[in-house]
């Protein structure tokens, strides 16, 4: 069973965020990094991904160049840029505080 | 700072947008390349994997479309419906065309309509505090609004706490020397304090100083602007100067703003003070003044009103002989400068508003028509990906772009339509209507256009986007668009079109009924001939003719002179023209009656020997007066058939004998009754009326009355040379055939420009109507093609074809005109008071209406119907 990424609103923003934090990667790259990270449980729509890059470019969190794949195809990579590490930190720190209080609201029920 | 960041990059990437797009395509067709590749990989066929990767990802369109929405403007996906929106109406020329052409008319009617609404009700007057300013008046049983006498005026101004001030006007003809003689001018007389109470200042010299009315005052005036610009070239230096009127020097002292008007007063070039010195000035029973006055804060009209009543009433018992039976009125100024032409207005700004529901309701479904047949389009257009949502705007600025052309092109023309009526109306009607120089496009008449075209583009967003949720709407594509969507599409359409209808059945019928008002209006037995009739003013100085011999001679001398121009056949002289006004009253009573101080009220006319003769009234019983009958002789009168019905019913009235309220009485005796003349406008009723010999109560002001065998327009001109050969002191003034009068009178031009306007209203909305219907039928004849064309095959009969949709066609009408009729009956109960004797549901004009309505309905239905029963039903089945 796949979940759709867009669960939680702006989980998919940090998810791409965080696979960007080892290597530049192209779209496709994005979407197979998380497919496998979450052992095939998150599977990230083209109608998500795309729009959501324009979002992350537009805010400037990451940067878009075209480069050569390793078959030579030509691909937009994105790299993360400071302030984009920055806000992940941001996300991340406010996406644990979420989870720990959610998880103290489950417990307690 | 991000906000900004975020702004400058989507500024980068519209000014690259093709570039942007290019890689985005690229980008997501690599995704798309490595989505196939994995597939096959895992085993799949290329066909196979290349289908799924298409079915999880959906539609490509849509998907771009989301991305360029993150980096779009707001503005650029409705800059990108209005140019669709233009593509779209211009592709259908026809269409857009009428609709704005539609929609521009009822605009135009509205919004003209409403800016004279505007200048004439709804604009506050231009006075300081206009809503504390009322008009105040004596009643009598004659008249609810009477003037004031100045005796009157002072007590009441004397012993008054209602009011901060109370001042006086009066509408006063004037001699002035002019270049040919004496000629008339324009000029009001009022008291001192006039222009502070309305809070005007002159905009050169000064305003009258208190005490500046009184007789021992030096005389002074103003002039309006008009008359400094005409008569004194607008120099400055005219203040100072003298102005002889009425043969007295008057001090010029300044001049009064370029729009400031004062309708009740007005025409007035020369604003002068009272100066009382006149019998009817000093005498307490004249009334010939009408006040207005600013309330005291906090007290009510109501309250001001019992004041003044309590005043008129202690009057009354100190004054009997002059003041019994007068009451007070007080009354809002804005009633009484415009009361009478609101419900006139009122009526024209319905029938417009009417005129416009029809003009919208005819482009709505035209509308509905164009969505019904995009169905297939919009379909499409859904399956590439356009959200309903988005699918709704292109609607929503459609309709805009329809309304903001038919508001632009109604504004247009609506400004013009005001000058071209304000020019139509006669120069001296605008002189008593001010307010009328002020039609325009005021911020009001903006708003108000704002407000219906918002209202328009509601209705137009809306019922296309109705039907686009419809659920017939979506297996657009699937199903050969036809059957039971046009059905539903008939549905509404047929709504819309019994709505159109009956709405031109209302303003169909009151339009009826206001031509028929006018027809009647206009062939009311005046007691008069009127044709070959023509009458002038004549006015002689005081210092010359104010005696009694002075004036008769005059009056002889002015007869004799007339009656010696070629083509006369008859000279007669009366103080007051026919079809003019009830006013100058006499009261009187009947001797040999008991008699407790009561006002018998009636109006008077002083009249020469060959009056009646002159102008064709007939005389029924006795005798016309004699031309020697001077005061020396006895006093005798003749009397109307209305005076005779009230005063004498059961008795008759030849030889009785009234007095004036004199004492010791003088008899006057009943020498004739004489058919009823209209003295006041056309709509009122005939009043008891009294005429005596001019001789007897002869006046230095009279008017003529001369028949001619010849054209009496061609008259005029000469008969006013004559008063000047007689003497060049004497004016000669408003001449002109006596059909022009009683056409120009008030209440004919009134209930003509409102039957014309109205009937314009109601043939533009028979015209819509029938064209609305025709679009029904003719639509649903194109949607029933096939249906007829397998009827036809079954063996139908063409008789039965054209039966077919005339039936359809029939019913609509029918149910139109049958709640057009309801309606109209309705509407025209609310405004019998503007229908001169003709009842609300006046039946010929409703079965003519019906009959109009019927038979170009049947006309419109025709047509389609015609193209139905040619229907080719080889043709029809092939269509498949």
């Amino acid at each position: 069973m796949t979940i759709k990424s867009d669960l939680m609103p702006g989980t998919l923003d940090m998810l791409i965020l965080k696979t960007l934090t080892r290597a530049p990667l192209h779209g496709y790259g994005i979407a197979l990094s998380i497919k496998s990270l979450s052992r095939d449980v998150l599977n990230v729509e083209e109608g998500s991904l795309y729009p959501a890059l324009q979002r992350l470019l537009l805010q400037g969190w990451v940067r878009a160049e075209w480069k050569k794949t390793e078959t030579n195809r030509r691909a937009r990579y994105y790299t993360l840029t400071t302030s984009g590490r920055k806000q992940l930190s941001k996300e991340l720190s406010q996406f644990e505080q979420m989870i720990v209080a959610i998880g103290r609201v489950l417990q307690d029920a | 700072m991000n906000s900004v960041l975020r702004f400058l990059n989507k500024l980068r990437i519209l000014s690259r947008r093709e570039r942007f797009d290019r890689e985005l395509q690229e980008e997501m067709s690599y995704h798309r390349e490595q989505k196939v590749q994995e597939l096959q990989d895992q085993g799949l066929t290329a066909e196979a994997a290349r289908y799924a990767t298409s079915r999880e990802f959906g539609n490509d369109t849509s998907l771009k479309e989301q991305s360029r929405d993150v980096v779009g403007f707001w503005f650029e996906s409705t800059l990108q419906d209005f140019r669709f929106s233009l593509r779209q109406l211009r592709k259908n020329l026809v269409f857009t065309c009428t609709a704005i052409v539609v929609l521009a008319l009822g605009m135009c009617a509205s919004i003209s309509i409403f800016a004279f609404v505007d200048a004439a009700l709804i604009k506050p007057l231009p006075y300081q505090n206009p809503s504390r300013l009322v008009g105040v008046y004596e009643t009598v049983a004659l008249f609810p609004h009477s003037n004031l006498s100045l005796p009157d005026y002072l007590d009441w101004k004397k012993t008054n706490k209602s009011f901060t001030a109370l001042e006086v006007y009066q509408h006063h003809g004037v001699m002035l020397n002019g270049p040919s003689g004496a000629e008339p001018g324009k000029s009001a007389r009022v008291s001192d304090g006039f222009f502070r109470v309305l809070g005007v200042l002159p905009i050169l010299g000064r305003d009258f100083y208190v005490g500046e009315d009184l007789l021992s005052a030096p005389r002074t005036v103003l002039l309006s602007y008009t008359a400094w610009q005409q008569r004194y070239g607008g120099r400055a230096d005219v203040l100072g100067q003298s102005v002889i009127l009425d043969g007295n020097a008057h001090i010029i002292i300044g001049v009064l703003p370029r729009q400031f008007h004062f309708v009740p007063a007005e025409p007035a070039e020369f604003w002068m003070t009272i100066h009382a010195s006149s019998e009817c000035d000093l005498r307490r029973s004249c009334h010939s003044f009408n006040g207005v006055a600013r309330l005291r804060d906090g007290i009510s009209i109501a309250s001001a009103l019992s004041e003044m009543e309590s005043v008129a009433q202690h009057l009354q018992q100190q004054y009997p002989d002059s003041n019994s039976g007068q009451g007070a009125s007080v009354i809002p100024l804005t009633e009484a400068i415009a009361g009478d032409i609101r419900p006139i207005f009122l009526l024209l700004l319905c029938g417009a508003g009417l005129l416009l529901v029809i003009a919208t309701v005819n482009v709505a479904s035209l509308l509905l028509v164009r969505s019904e047949s995009r169905r297939r389009e919009i379909a499409v257009r859904g399956a590439l990906g356009a959200s309903p949502a988005r699918l709704i705007r292109q609607f929503v600025t459609e309709g805009l772009v329809l309304v903001a052309a038919g508001a632009i092109l109604g504004l247009a023309s609506a400004y013009w339509t005001m000058q071209l009526l304000t020019r139509l109306i006669p120069a001296d009607l605008i002189d008593r209507m001010a307010f009328l120089h002020n039609v325009g496009l005021s911020p009001r008449v903006w708003a108000f256009a704002g407000a219906i075209s918002l209202l328009a583009s509601l209705l137009f967003t809306l019922t296309p986007a109705l039907r686009l949720f419809s659920p017939e709407m979506r297996e657009g594509l699937a199903e050969g668009s036809r059957g039971s969507a046009g059905n539903t599409w008939r549905r509404l359409g047929s709504k819309l079109v019994v709505l159109e209808l009956a709405t031109a059945v209302i303003l169909l019928v009151v339009a009826g009924l206001l031509g028929k008002s006018l027809y009647r209006l206009l062939r009311v037995d005046i007691g008069l001939q009127p044709d070959h009739l023509a009458v002038l003013q004549v006015a002689a100085p005081n210092a010359t003719y104010s005696k009694d011999e002075q004036a008769i001679a005059l009056e002889r001398l002015v007869v004799s002179k007339v009656a010696s121009l070629p083509g006369v056949k008859a000279v007669g002289i009366s103080s007051d023209l026919p079809v003019n006004g009830w006013g100058d009253t006499t009261w009187f009573r009947v001797l040999g009656r008991p008699w407790h101080g009561e006002h018998n009220e009636v109006p008077e006319r002083d009249i020469s020997a060959d009056y009646f003769a002159a102008i064709g009234a007939k005389l029924l019983r006795g005798r016309s007066f004699n031309e020697s009958e001077e005061k020396s002789k006895p006093h005798v009168a003749i009397i109307n058939q209305a005076f005779e019905k009230e005063y004498f019913p059961n008795e008759d009235p030849m030889g009785q004998q009234l007095s004036y309220l004199t004492s010791p009485p003088v008899p006057i005796e009943i020498v004739g009754i004489v058919q009823d003349i209209k003295e006041g406008q056309l709509d009122t009723k005939n009043l008891p009326t009294l005429y005596v010999p001019f001789n007897q109560s002869p006046n230095n002001y009279f008017n003529i009355a001369v028949r001619t065998s010849q054209t009496e327009q061609a008259l005029v001109p000469a008969l006013a040379a004559a008063i000047h050969q007689i003497d060049p002191g004497i004016a000669g003034f408003g001449g002109a055939a006596m059909t022009d009068v009683i056409g120009d009178s008030p209440s004919a031009y009134i209930h003509r420009s409102s039957a014309w306007l109205v009937g314009g209203f109601a043939v533009t909305a028979l015209l819509l109507g029938v064209v609305g219907l025709y679009g029904v039928v003719a639509y649903s004849v194109s949607q029933r093609n096939r249906e007829i064309g397998v009827r036809m095959a079954l063996g139908a009969q063409r008789s039965s074809v054209y039966r077919l949709i005339l039936t359809e066609a029939g019913w609509l009408v029918g149910i139109g005109i049958t709640i057009g009729l309801i309606c109209s009956v309705a509407a025209a109960t609310l405004m019998r008071g503007l229908l001169f004797s003709v009842r609300s549901w006046d039946l010929p004009t409703l079965t003519g209406v019906a009959a109009i309505l019927a038979v170009s309905a049947l006309l419109a239905s025709y047509v389609p119907a015609r193209r139905a029963a040619s229907v080719d039903p080889v043709e029809a089945l092939r269509m498949e």
